[in-house]
């Protein structure tokens, strides 16, 4: 792999950009390979990544049905934080966060992991409470965040109306190293650094059936052919309950089109990523000057990956309320991404009652923001055969067990 | 130059000037002016700076699909960033300013990217400014944040309001052309209920300006009769100034309608949302033209051939004296013929076709136009405005034949349907070789439930490009055999040339521009090939091409070929990007509509609303409702007037709205049997007349919500729920019996807002009530938990003996429209009894000092009743109950759960919200163990010290001992565990 520098950028410039590599191989799929990672979103790419890099395991394939990067790696909205309330989920998404802090410099590839820091607004007495009791939480866990009062909200986040006439905001939940980073780039620079590994991503290639023997995993059938594995990654997200039900196990997972859309781009007027639990909606401005605006999952099981809009009416609204300034631009571009829940809104980290297949998925609506995590967790669990303590939590037992992991507390029910 | 030509000009009025601002410099228009149109006649050609290298960049097209001429319109609050000229009427007053330059349009700084444009291909930032670390978020990035967005952001709150309206149809015509009126006229004859939708303000779409012939009439003439004769039908609604921006599932579409853009401040809403239901849509929205990719297509003066004509013929404006027209088609001959036909010079047409032979062509070579086929541009000269074109072969690399000079350039690199209505909900695409374009499959149209398709396309969105086949078209697809016939000119067909020359080097192909407002140039899309971002996904997201807000309507097509080129492989397997809407975009305050400010979401009122109101009142939002938080008088801050409130209750009585609480009623043959199910206690045993308090968990076993519940008759049940869960109840009820307990004979309804609850809560309780005179409220004939109907003051009551702070308490019910009076009498009669009205958080703090749970606070989704010390109200007796199963679970199950406690701090201060209470060493993850955490903290009034209440880790079993809780400091406070009671332990004061 040649590396990217400015250097080489204007190396190339004397040439017209006609030495450039290819970013990633292309290649045909083997007969077999020691690992095969079904997937190629940001969390099978990390997986892979950090096989090659942390386990010295380089024979794998990475199969993708579409083009990598292109379901909800290429479709959220890039917000990044580690502000969770229970323990598992502020360990992984606080190791997540870690590593996209030096991720560009790891795969000399820049994915813009951009620490503009985020706030959750709090608008109820009762949000108030559990904000506060997240800080105290997280002090605990090592993850910095603070609760601060609405005028220094304001002075963040200058457009922002603090005494809206129905939630005024009492507050904010505050994580200065949250922030954004450029999707696409992410999946990319895996790509990239696996390609280099020597690791094949084949794109285009679906999988239609898995192979065991013995209670063990022996491989895929694709559309590209028999694929031989030792190991297998599940990491399909949306789709995992369809490639579960290839390898004979079922899964508490559901399916829905969660919504996003963009305005038009404008010069910058929002650093600070702002999240509004209350009315329901967020809001970032990429580095184009977009407005990136998250909504609602759909209240239904589905696969398109549309939006509709009842959500982009109830979040506008919302965001209209709480920065009046945005009332005169332009939705540009609405559309859904498909995305896996589980009964407790946590992840999947997991063996699988298949030998040597693994399973990572329902990471619902905050997936990207755990990708380095989920992949440096997930490739512990393939290489070792069982979970590290990032991922012991995240097994698909705690459902028989009760043991849930329950993010959504922090939200609860007005009295 | 460009210039307003002495005569003609269909849309607009001469007698009627408009004077308007450009940058500060004053213009003048006409009537039926865009603002497009109006600087052009100006000979304001630039208009603009390109996103990335900052180019110098002048109006391309006449319509939505315009990429460069947008601009800040307006001032203060009604200022709108990136409006896009060609579709913006003219009025008197209108204020533009040009947009991402600095300090100005004419010299811009940001152009150092253009020189600098080398070193700054598709995709380089991913590859630099990686080192430092730190330099990205400090250095690199707010640099390029800056250089990029391109309108500014409106600072003043929109001073305009939006409406949003319903509207429904058999069949739902998008666009006005002459194909939407045809299929109007069709569909209309047939007697369906037709909606027709135009988003200019003008019918008839492009014919006229192409001077089609139909059923022998010219196309003005005949746009005007179809219109009337549309007008004319009851079963028809027409409406310009409205824009098909989406089609979703099921036949929902989405159409924005200006309404006053062009009147400004008129007092009318700015903008109309239309949510349409239709049972078939035909989207009749035409073609754009393809630009051609020439080194220098950026530069102003160079327009499509078509928008040229669009100009002259509707505006009377020449975009140059001189103009060179582009082409691998015949199409574009109308342009040249046109503008000699208007007095104008076209010194060439460069056809880049080895022939051109079609009628078009040869009826210009009559009129004695020079044409030149093979040939092409090599490159156009000129910064700010075209001076002339360096003409090559085609077939070469660029070798220099002559240079001609002229002040603009027509290119037509032929049209391709607008595809985005038909594409948004799954319709699928051919690549139609003849024509070269990709246009609506009509085999794989989207479908509705049924299986059948919900749009169909008519006109040249189907890909048809004369006006004889587009009105065959339009009238086939709304279910017509007679289509009027049109005399068009036989064309050859269109050369699928998009590069030029075609052997162009390295140095053209990076001037070639495809997007033109995000700065994407043929080299780009070449180098993202050559780097394996092949998918054509990957390509628009490396490159951003198509990701402007044009959203592709020129780039797309130009940038698949260009790729399909550079990885040898045909059109159609290289695909399309998503189309996805709006069409055009939209603004937010339409899709928002009128839901601002205090009706931004509904507002609930209790009937006693306006006395809160009325007695400084501090409100809490709970849901939809808003709720006392305390009443504050002069000279008291919030927390004085609670404890006042708190004291006063227990001292004198208090009087507490209520009526927010839930109130389901549970009625029917099986009634008892479903709550038995749906409670974890026993409620078919409640004798009639008795309350009982329920507590409710989801399927997993976390308690969900809690609440009284009263037995009304043998049938019928009162269930009190949480002001915030009552909605959320309801609905758990009916999903348990739609869809599980089908055959249970139960009817469920919400009476919340039937009903005005107050509570009635003190030692002087009692009293008041017996001041308010009728029933008896005596101990002895309304004991403790239960209830009675009768009178009280002389309004219809049902008294309710429950108490959920300690004291003698009485909830009385009347109905909803009484209760403002009954409230009153209260507060009357109360007087003298020391009664004060208290909000919510005197209730919370002293629910609190007599441990009883609060649903939200100690319960969080993932807490059980046993965690909370409730195992008393869970039966049994019973086989099952909703939660039963999830709790035997061995993590809920075990010992070594977190349980309810009370907390006394040793100091008598107040634990902080939220607080936890670490425990020895780390976990496996290095992060502080904990043992248990607050849930419920307050200063009690009562007790003179800070109290609370925690899940502690067996806590129960550890009565007495100290346990350390976190400060947001970073101390600790000391707390010894002790019983969640703090208040009257025997329960001695409440039951009297």
């Amino acid at each position: 792999m040649r590396r990217y520098s400015v250097f080489a950028i204007a190396r190339e410039a004397m040439r017209h950009h006609t030495g450039w590599e290819r970013a990633w191989a292309s290649p045909e799929p083997r007969a077999s390979y020691d690992v095969v990672i079904v997937g190629a979103g940001g969390h099978g790419l990390a997986t892979a990544y950090y096989l090659g890099k942390n386990f010295g395991i380089t024979n794998v394939a990475v199969i993708e049905k579409g083009w990598l990067g292109g379901g909800n790696t290429g479709r959220n909205t890039t917000i990044i934080r580690s502000n969770y309330l229970q323990d598992p989920s502020a360990a992984i998404y606080d190791k997540a966060l870690s590593l996209y802090e030096n991720l560009s410099q790891d795969l000399n590839y820049n994915v813009m992991f951009s620490p503009r820091g985020l706030l959750m607004l709090a608008q109820t007495h009762h949000e108030v409470r559990g904000y506060l009791r997240t800080v105290h939480a997280n002090n605990l866990q090592g993850v910095k965040t603070e609760w601060i009062g609405p005028e220094k909200v304001k002075e963040l986040v200058p457009i922002i109306n603090i005494h809206g006439p129905r939630y005024p905001i009492l507050g904010a939940l505050y994580q200065e190293r949250g922030g954004t980073a450029r999707h696409d780039a992410v999946a990319w620079g895996y790509a990239r650094a696996c390609s280099a590994m020597g690791m094949h991503i084949i794109q285009q290639c679906e999988v239609t059936g898995v192979r065991s023997e013995g209670g063990q995993v022996t491989g895929v059938d694709t559309t590209k052919g028999h694929i031989g594995c030792k190991k297998l990654g599940i990491v399909v997200a949306g789709h995992s309950g369809q490639v579960a039900a290839m390898a004979g196990f079922r899964l508490p997972v559901e399916s829905m089109a969660l919504q996003a859309l963009v305005s038009e781009p404008i010069k910058p007027c929002m650093d600070v990523v702002v999240m509004a639990n209350t009315v329901h909606g967020y809001m970032s401005q990429s580095d184009k000057g977009e407005m990136v605006i998250g909504g609602g999952t759909d209240g239904f099981n589905n696969y398109t990956q549309r939006g509709s809009f009842h959500h982009i009416e109830e979040t506008l609204r919302a965001l209209i309320e709480t920065f009046p300034m945005i009332s005169r631009l332009k939705m540009l571009r609405q559309w859904g991404g498909i995305v896996d829940m589980t009964g407790d809104r946590s992840p999947l980290i997991s063996k699988t009652p298949l030998g040597n297949c693994f399973i990572n998925c329902g990471w619902g609506t905050g997936g990207f923001k755990a990708i380095p995590g989920s992949g440096w967790a997930m490739a512990e669990l393939v290489a070792k055969g069982e979970p590290g303590p990032l991922a012991a939590e995240f097994s698909i037992d705690r459902f028989k067990e009760g043991r849930f992991i329950d993010e959504s507390v922090a939200a609860g029910v007005a009295h | 130059m460009s210039t307003r030509l002495s005569c003609g000009g269909r849309l607009i009025d001469r007698r009627a000037p408009r004077d308007f601002s450009f940058n500060g410099k004053k213009m003048r228009g006409f009537l039926g002016d865009t603002l497009a149109s109006a600087l052009l006649a100006n000979d304001q050609m630039l208009v603009g700076r390109s996103f990335k290298y900052h180019r110098p960049r002048g109006i391309v097209a006449a319509g939505p699909e315009e990429p460069n001429a947008l601009v800040g319109l307006g001032v203060g609050s009604r200022f709108e960033p990136n409006q896009r000229v060609t579709t913006t009427e003219l009025f008197q007053g209108l204020t533009a300013t040009s947009q991402n330059h600095w300090p100005s349009l004419e010299y811009d700084v940001g152009v150092v990217n253009n020189y600098a444009a080398r070193f700054l291909p598709g995709g380089f930032y991913y590859k630099t400014f990686i080192h430092p670390r730190f330099a990205w978020k400090h250095v690199f990035e707010p640099i390029i944040r800056r250089s990029a967005g391109l309108g500014k952001a409106p600072i003043d709150r929109d001073a305009d309001r939006y409406e949003q309206a319903y509207d429904f149809a058999d069949v739902l015509v998008i666009g006005g052309g002459v194909a939407g009126l045809q299929a109007a006229l069709v569909a209309g004859r047939s007697g369906a209920r037709v909606l027709v939708l135009e988003q200019t303000a003008h019918w008839g779409g492009r014919a006229p300006v192409d001077e089609a012939e139909i059923g022998g009439l010219t196309a003005d003439e005949w746009i005007r009769n179809a219109v009337e004769a549309l007008e004319g039908m009851q079963n028809v609604t027409l409406r310009l100034r409205t824009m098909g921006a989406g089609v979703y599932d099921h036949g929902y579409v989405l159409a924005e309608e200006r309404i006053a853009d062009h009147t400004p401040a008129d007092g009318r809403p700015r903008k109309r949302l239309w949510r349409i239901r239709a049972a078939k849509v035909i989207a009749a929205q035409g073609a754009i033209e393809r630009p051609l990719s020439f080194a220098g297509n950026d530069v102003p003066g160079v327009m499509l051939a078509g928008s040229v004509r669009d100009f002259v013929v509707n505006h009377a404006v020449a975009p140059g004296d001189r103009t060179v027209v582009v082409t691998n088609n015949d199409d574009a001959y109308r342009t040249a013929i046109l503008l000699v036909e208007a007095g104008l010079s076209v010194p060439v047409v460069l056809d880049a076709r080895a022939a051109a032979d079609g009628e078009l062509p040869r009826r210009a070579r009559a009129m004695g136009i020079r044409v030149e086929t093979g040939r092409g541009i090599a490159s156009v000269k000129g910064g700010k405005r075209v001076t002339g074109v360096a003409v090559c072969a085609q077939a070469g690399q660029g070798a220099v034949l002559e240079t001609i000079a002229c002040d603009s350039v027509a290119m037509s690199g032929g049209w391709s349907p607008i595809v985005h209505l038909w594409s948004h909900c799954g319709g699928k695409l051919i690549w139609d070789e003849v024509n070269a374009h990709f246009r609506p499959d009509p085999d794989r149209p989207p479908t509705g439930q049924d299986g059948q398709g919900i749009v169909v396309t008519a006109g040249s969105a189907s890909g048809a490009l004369t006006t004889d086949a587009v009105l065959r078209d339009a009238t086939n697809a709304a279910g017509g055999t007679d289509a009027p016939e049109a005399a068009v000119p036989q064309e050859a067909p269109v050369a699928a040339i998009w590069v030029m020359p075609q052997g162009a080097g390295p140095e053209l192909r990076a001037k070639m521009w495809l997007d033109y407002q995000n700065d994407v140039k043929v080299s780009d899309v070449q180098l993202a090939a050559r780097e394996g971002y092949t998918s054509v996904e990957h390509t628009k997201r490396y490159t951003t091409l198509g990701m402007a807000t044009d959203q592709g309507k020129l780039s797309n097509i130009n940038g698949l070929a260009v790729l399909s080129q550079a990885l040898s492989i045909d059109i159609p397997q290289v695909g399309t990007t998503t189309f996805r809407p709006p069409y055009t975009p939209v603004t937010l305050g339409a899709l928002a509509g009128e839901a601002r400010d205090d009706i931004f979401q509904p507002l609930r009122r209790t009937p006693m609303h306006e006395w809160h109101e009325a007695h400084d009142v501090e409100w809490e939002p709970v849901g939809l409702w808003r709720r006392p938080y305390c009443y504050r008088r002069p000279g008291e801050t919030s927390h004085q007037a609670v404890m006042r409130e708190v004291s006063n209750t227990r001292t004198n009585v208090g009087l507490l709205d209520a009526s927010t609480l839930g109130k389901i009623i549970v009625k029917g043959p099986d009634a008892g049997k479903f709550l038995d199910m749906l409670y974890t206690g026993m409620m078919s045993t409640l004798p009639v007349g008795k309350c009982r308090y329920g507590l409710m968990c989801n399927e997993q076993g976390f308690l969900s919500d809690d609440g009284v519940v009263a037995r009304i008759d043998e049938e019928t049940w009162l269930c009190h729920t949480t002001s915030g869960g009552a909605d959320r109840i309801h609905a758990w009820m009916e999903d348990w019996l739609q869809c599980e307990w089908w055959d249970w004979q139960v009817f469920t309804a919400n009476v919340t807002e039937q009903y005005a609850q107050v509570a009635v809560v003190g030692p002087n309780a009692r009293k008041l009530l017996e001041k308010l005179g009728g029933m008896d409220v005596s101990k002895e004939t309304l004991p403790f938990m239960q209830w009675q109907d009768g009178t009280l003051g002389g309004f219809r009551a049902r008294v309710y003996r429950i108490s959920f702070s300690g004291e003698l308490s009485y909830e009385i019910a009347v109905p909803a429209n009484e209760g403002r009076a009954f409230w009153d009498a209260c507060v009357a009669v109360g007087a003298e009894l020391g009664a004060m009205p208290y909000g919510t958080e005197c209730l919370h703090v002293m629910r609190a000092e007599k441990g009883f749970i609060m649903i939200g606070d100690e319960t969080d989704g993932t807490v059980i009743p046993q965690d909370l010390n409730l195992g008393w109200a869970i039966s049994k007796k019973k086989a099952d109950y909703l939660g039963k199963r999830g709790q035997e679970r061995a993590f809920l199950a075990s010992p070594d759960r977190w349980k309810l406690v009370g907390l006394e701090t040793l100091d008598g201060s107040v634990l902080e919200d939220g607080a936890y209470a670490p425990a020895e060493g780390l976990n496996a993850n290095g992060q502080r163990n904990t043992q248990g955490r607050v849930t419920s903290t307050y200063f009690s009034p009562t007790l003179g010290r800070g109290i609370a209440m925690g899940l502690v880790l067996r806590g129960p079993d550890r009565m007495g001992e100290v346990v350390e809780f976190t400060k947001l400091d970073g101390s600790l406070a000391k707390a010894k565990i002790v019983d969640q009671v703090f208040y009257d332990k025997e329960g001695a004061k409440q039951d009297v």
